[in-house]
């Protein structure tokens, strides 16, 4: 198979019958087969049912009742449930767990077609930067197997990268999407917080999980987009608002300045000495093409946003110790096999099934949460984040959108941050501000360094600017063939 | 601020997770790492700052008080380590 492995592509090509969903399920899971093992992408792939839904789509289509989005096969990250399938969040405490029902993300792409190969490796309850702390084992970067593939989505993004899949689910706490997407050379997209529901997304903070796609190109998780977003009175916190195509300003004809008259923010605390140089030099380079397409720059500032890191490491594990307290061994998961009593039955089964980053997070969250401690952390981190908001709506009054390095540096060793959960926090800098704000924010590769690993460039909007940041990235990508680049170990095609 | 091992010895008691004695002083380590990064928000003035506790400022939707879900009792217990008659079996709390 050698025409582009977009979904774009592949959805024109099953239109048009030149390739039926069967023949591309069983090539799919052929090369998951074969590319796979040095990878570790995926904790279940699921053939049987792969090829069952491609004789779904392909009947479909051949009554004309086909999805816009029939026979392209995705996987979802093994965050969100999946019904029949297991689910396990990449923890031991659900390493059996079958779930009962779809998530709405699930549903809504099941709807469009899509037929689910399979699901993806995760940090465990997605709290990590590196996929490291998997009880699955980590997944490796395609672009190099030494070197990680970034987290919490690293299962997701390893498979697009290394076009196992065209097209992948993810979930954004403080940058589990947009982080890997950027490690691994791919375009990852967390929408704005109420846009795709989070029912059935294994809680990790419900104040800032977001669902989003993972694909080649910005068209392409646009059209994931638009089967996952949607009102669902099913999760409160779902906005409803009117449906929109976020296609729909990517087809708009354009000249040869297609950008005329955007306005890019550049905050001066994205651009310090922390960034590693080749980094530096692949977001200038951008910044320049941007300005080649009619954009303009403008310097702004986000003091606040230096803050992002501590506010996250109180909200985040405050609302994980609350959530993650269903994990007790009476309704699912593991339940240990030895214990005294009811209370030894809950600590002896919460310290077998939980990994140590898990349960750091857990202690953290029970501490800023507990007697005496709320105001000095739980509170403060609150209105620090209320600061950090404020700066963006001030940015917002002088620039359309932000620009910046989704990450400081590029993928890193695998054991390098070490014994440090610092160092590794940090790696989340400049992604973190979007889930606080709950704005969206897009990266899509942008250069590679030397050693050829890729570079990652995250355009930040504001509420509800999807649209408008796809048809951004969108532009770039027609002007640019980043995103077209193919790690050596996933072949041609 | 400083967390002290007892601290985590009583959170890791609210939490309910064992950590054995010697990971104790390992844990502590890390924790105390992370609440070094943590305290620095200590410094910021946010006198007369309203918290903000999310993301968007939406009401809380109602709805109508009727049943809308179906009996799925079977299919959810059907995942849990160990049930009786429709029950969840615990070890004994009261004798």
């Amino acid at each position: 198979m050698t025409a582009p492995r977009t979904i774009a592509g592949l959805a024109a090509r099953l239109a048009a019958r030149e390739l039926s969903a069967v023949e591309l399920a069983q090539d799919t899971l052929d090369r998951i087969a074969r590319l796979d093992p040095a990878l570790n992408a995926f904790v279940t792939v699921d053939a049987e049912g792969a090829l069952a839904q491609a004789r779904a789509a392909d009947e479909a289509r051949a009554r004309g009742a086909a999805g816009p989005l029939a026979g392209v096969p995705i996987a979802h990250k093994d965050v969100l449930m999946t019904a029949g399938l297991k689910t396990t969040c990449g923890s031991r405490m659900l390493g059996n767990f079958v779930a009962p029902y779809d998530a709405h993300v699930v549903e809504g792409l099941k709807r469009a077609g899509t037929v689910l190969v399979g699901k993806t490796n995760m940090d465990e309850f997605a709290m990590g930067s590196s996929n490291e702390t998997s009880a699955f084992g980590p997944v490796k970067n395609p672009w190099n197997p030494a070197y990680v593939p970034g987290g919490s989505s690293g299962g997701s993004a390893a498979a697009v990268a290394a076009r196992l899949v065209p097209g992948a689910t993810g979930t954004d706490t403080g940058g589990s999407i947009r982080q890997p997407a950027s490690l691994t050379g791919i375009c990852g997209l967390k929408p704005t917080y109420g846009i795709a529901s989070r029912y059935g997304l294994i809680a990790f903070a419900s104040s800032l999980d977001t669902p989003g796609p993972f694909a080649q190109t910005a068209e392409d998780c646009a059209l994931l987009l638009n089967a996952m977003a949607g009102h669902d009175p099913r999760d409160s916190t779902s906005l409803d608002r009117p449906v929109e195509d976020y296609t729909r300003t990517l087809r708009a004809a354009a000249g040869a300045k297609p950008l005329e008259g955007l306005r890019i923010g550049l905050p001066k605390e994205y651009f310090g000495a922390g960034n590693d140089p080749e980094v530096a030099s692949a977001i200038d380079a951008a910044l320049a093409e941007f300005r080649r397409l009619g954009a303009t720059t403008v310097d702004v500032t986000l003091p606040a946003v230096k803050l992002s890191v501590p506010v996250y490491y109180v909200i985040a594990p405050a609302e994980a110790s609350s959530n993650l307290s269903r994990f007790d061994g009476v309704r699912y998961g593991h339940r240990a096999a030895r214990y005294d009593d009811l209370a030894d039955m809950y600590r002896r089964t919460r310290a077998e099934g939980f990994g140590a980053e898990v349960k750091r997070r857990i202690l953290v969250g029970t501490y800023v949460l507990s007697h005496g401690y709320y105001d000095a952390y739980y509170l403060k981190a609150q209105k620090v984040r209320r600061l950090i908001a404020n700066d963006f709506s001030r940015a917002w009054g002088e620039c359309d959108v932000i620009m910046g390095p989704t990450a400081p540096s590029p993928a890193f060793r695998f054991g390098d941050k070490g014994d440090d959960p610092v160092q590794m926090y940090l790696n989340d800098i400049f992604t973190i501000a979007a889930n606080l704000t709950g704005a969206p924010a897009l990266s899509m590769p942008c250069g590679f360094t030397k050693g050829g690993l890729p570079i990652g460039l995250q355009v930040q909007g504001n509420y509800f600017a999807e649209s408008l940041i796809l048809n951004v990235a969108h532009r770039y990508q027609q002007a640019t063939d980043w995103h077209a680049r193919v790690p050596p170990l996933a072949g041609q095609g | 601020m400083t967390l002290t091992l007892d601290d985590v010895r009583r959170i890791a008691h609210l939490a309910r997770i064992d950590v054995d004695a010697q990971a104790v002083s390992d844990v502590h380590a890390k924790l105390e790492a992370i609440f070094a990064m943590i305290n620095e928000l200590q410094a910021v003035d946010t006198a007369g700052v309203e918290p903000m506790s999310h993301a968007q400022d939406v009401v809380l939707p109602l709805r109508e008080d009727k049943v809308t879900e179906t009996d799925r009792h079977a299919d959810f217990q059907r995942i849990a380590p160990a049930v009786e008659d429709g029950l969840y079996l615990v070890p004994r709390v009261v004798e």
